[in-house]
Formats: structure tokens, sequence, C-alpha cells
């Protein structure tokens, strides 16, 4: 009896000896990614995306050799200033909700004279190709760093968008019955170590939408919005998320929407 | 043509912290691209900062280095106003300087 007791007692310690180094391990893998961004957070490789994006915004260029100096992101023509903040918004010239990428596109076309294939070629760059769209993304978003969200849905455009991101937020599709909320919808998601913002919460939209866009270290590239929706499209092996669609509208409508009230601070670093 | 660095100077006491952001692709030598080919190596070799005309930091880089690297480094003196300039080669020869007003 003394026997068997001592080998259960040994037993249990050996099974709390394995299980500790995990859960610890999870802990502090967490802590490690957090201490990391904190040590890249002085020199985020997204300013040389900022510094170039400056340079193509006011560069002459396209049949139109216009900048995009007189860009109206809703504040005025030009007024770049703590504009990303207040979008997606309806846009009247357009007669349309859009999303900072949608508009760009829209003044490449209007001002530059460029056709609507030409200003949507390249949105996401990669190895030895250099996105201009992201980079325009990246000058535009750090000149509302700080500012608060405030996300207008008076227009009924604006809630008919809303309320279709919603839709599109809540539904499950595609081959492996996924949705957005499946990973977004509770809080200590994960995939592998990296923890999910629980999008379905204040706090989670908040802290989510106003750290994008971001530079993102394991790819060496500055990511935009519609490059982090397109992609989790991907993960859900959904159809591709055409750039600037409505779809992709609507829904970042509804994430911005969501983070309203949050100090707008991106672009960001992400591992 | 390379793109531009980011640089930040400030003097602080008496010496002055330097924080540079360059842009490069800053290729190992050791990856293969999507039909199995090594794609060379390239990567920046020198690294030169000067300050009134004497160099202040001079480095040697290798393979090993970051894309898009991030260098922070202090020297004594510096004064506001003033002018650093800094210098990179890569192993193609390709070279950018840019320099920053100390503030």
């Amino acid at each position: 009896m003394a026997v068997a007791n001592r080998r259960i007692v040994r037993w249990g310690a050996f099974a709390l000896a394995l299980a500790a180094p995990i859960v610890l391990g999870q802990g502090s893998a967490v802590d490690e990614i957090a201490k990391y961004r904190a040590a890249l957070q002085d020199g985020n490789p997204a300013e040389l995306w900022e510094v170039r994006g400056e340079g193509i915004w006011k560069a002459p260029v396209g049949p139109g050799k216009a900048s995009l100096e007189k860009c109206d992101l809703g504040l005025g023509p030009g007024v770049v200033k703590g504009a990303y903040a207040a979008m997606p918004r309806y846009f009247a010239d357009a007669d349309k909700v859009m999303d900072l990428e949608t508009r760009l596109v829209w003044c490449r076309v209007k001002l530059q004279g460029m056709s609507e294939a030409d200003a949507k070629k390249n949105p996401f760059g990669g190895p030895n190709n250099k996105s201009d769209m992201e980079a325009l993304v990246a000058f535009v978003t750090s000149e509302s760093r700080g500012a608060r969200m405030n996300v207008s849905i008076d227009h009924p455009k604006e809630r008919e968008a809303y309320r279709i991101g919603e839709k599109i937020f809540y539904f499950r599709g595609g081959p492996h019955d996924f949705g957005c909320v499946t990973c977004h919808g509770e809080d200590g998601k994960r995939i592998r170590l990296q923890d999910l913002p629980n999008l379905t919460t204040k706090e989670g939209a908040q802290k989510a939408y106003t750290t994008w866009p971001a530079y993102r270290v394991s790819q060496g590239e500055l990511r935009s919005f519609q490059w982090r929706l397109n992609d989790c499209f991907r993960q859900q092996r959904f159809p591709e998320l055409v750039f600037t669609s409505d779809a992709s509208i609507a829904l970042t409508m509804y994430l911005a929407r969501n983070a309203n009230g949050a100090p707008f601070d991106a672009p960001a670093i992400k591992r | 043509m390379a793109d531009p660095m980011k640089i930040r100077a400030n003097v602080s006491g008496d010496s002055t912290e330097v924080k540079v952001l360059m842009n490069h692709e800053m290729e190992t030598g050791q990856r293969k691209d999507a039909n199995g080919a090594t794609i060379p190596a390239w990567f920046i070799q020198n690294v030169t900062v000067t300050y009134g005309g004497k160099t202040v930091l001079s480095a040697q880089w290798g393979p090993a280095v970051a894309k898009n690297p991030f260098l922070a480094f202090k020297f004594k003196g510096g004064a506001k106003g003033e002018k650093v300039q800094i210098t990179w080669v890569d192993n193609k020869g390709d070279k950018r300087t840019d320099e920053a007003v100390i503030a």
C-alpha cells in the first residue's frame, strides 16, 4: 500500500513537472512578444514607408501631371491630418462610402488621370516589389496618429455599409465553415503563439483597429488594412477579397466604427 | 537607386544620440526562390558616420543583419544645428548617403 502510494505521488510530481513548463512557455512567449514589440517601437521601419509615401503624395505623376496634394480625404482638399480617423466615410462626389485605399484610387483616377486598373495595380508589396499604395497608406495614416477614431454612420449609405460589414463579420462559410467571428468572437483565441483580438468587445476592436496598418517584421513589409482583410479571407479559405471591393469597404466600416473613441496609434509594428 | 534613410540625431548632455533606419533588402544568400535557385547575398557591408569631417562610427556588416536595419549609437560631442552624415555601401557597390541636422 505504502509503495503504491509513493508511486502515485511520484507520478503526480512527474505530471506537474511536465505541465509546468508548457504553461510557463505560453505565458512567457506572449510576454516576450510584447517585449520584442516594445524594443522595436523605437526604430519602426514603417517610417521608411511613411517617408516614401509622402514623396509619392507630393509627386506630380500620371497623364494629369498632378500630385495628390488636392486629394480630398473627407476634411477638404489636401487635408491629411486626422483624415484617416474618420474613414471610411460617405463621399458626395463619388456618391459612395469609401475607405482610404478606395479614395486614393479615386484621386489617382480623377486628379492624376490614371486608369482605374493602373491605380489599383500592385496593392501589396513583396520581395523586390515596392507598392506605392502601401507607402501612401503609411503616409496618410501616420498623419492621424493620436487622433481619436470618429467614424460616422449618420448617412444612410454609411449605415448600410456598417450593417453589411456586420453581416460579413458574422457570416460563416467556405470549405471550413469559417467566419471572422470564429477567431475574433471570443477572448483568448490564438493562431500558434499569436493572440487574436476579440473584435466583438469594445477594447478588442479598438486595440486591433488602431494598430493597423503595421510593419510586419516577419514579412519585412508595411501592411495596410486592405491587406489585413485580404489575408484573413485567405486564411479562412474564402474566395479572394477583391482590393477596394464593396465588401472590403463594408467590413472596414464595421471594424473602424467599433473602434470609435480610441486614439489612433499606427503605423505600428507587429512580429 | 536606394531609398532614403530615416535619421534622428539628438544632443543629450555631452554626447549625441543618433538613430538611423536604413532601407535595404539584406538578403543572406541562404534563401532560395520559388524555382529552387539560390537568391544571391545582398547586404550592407560598410557603414560610415561622419560629423564635422571626422569619422565618428565605422562599421563592417554582414548578412546576419536584419532587413531594413535600425542602428542607434552615441558619439561624444556634437552640437545643435550641425549635421551628421551617414553612408552605407553594399556588397553590390550600391551606396547611399543621407544627412540630418542634430536637434
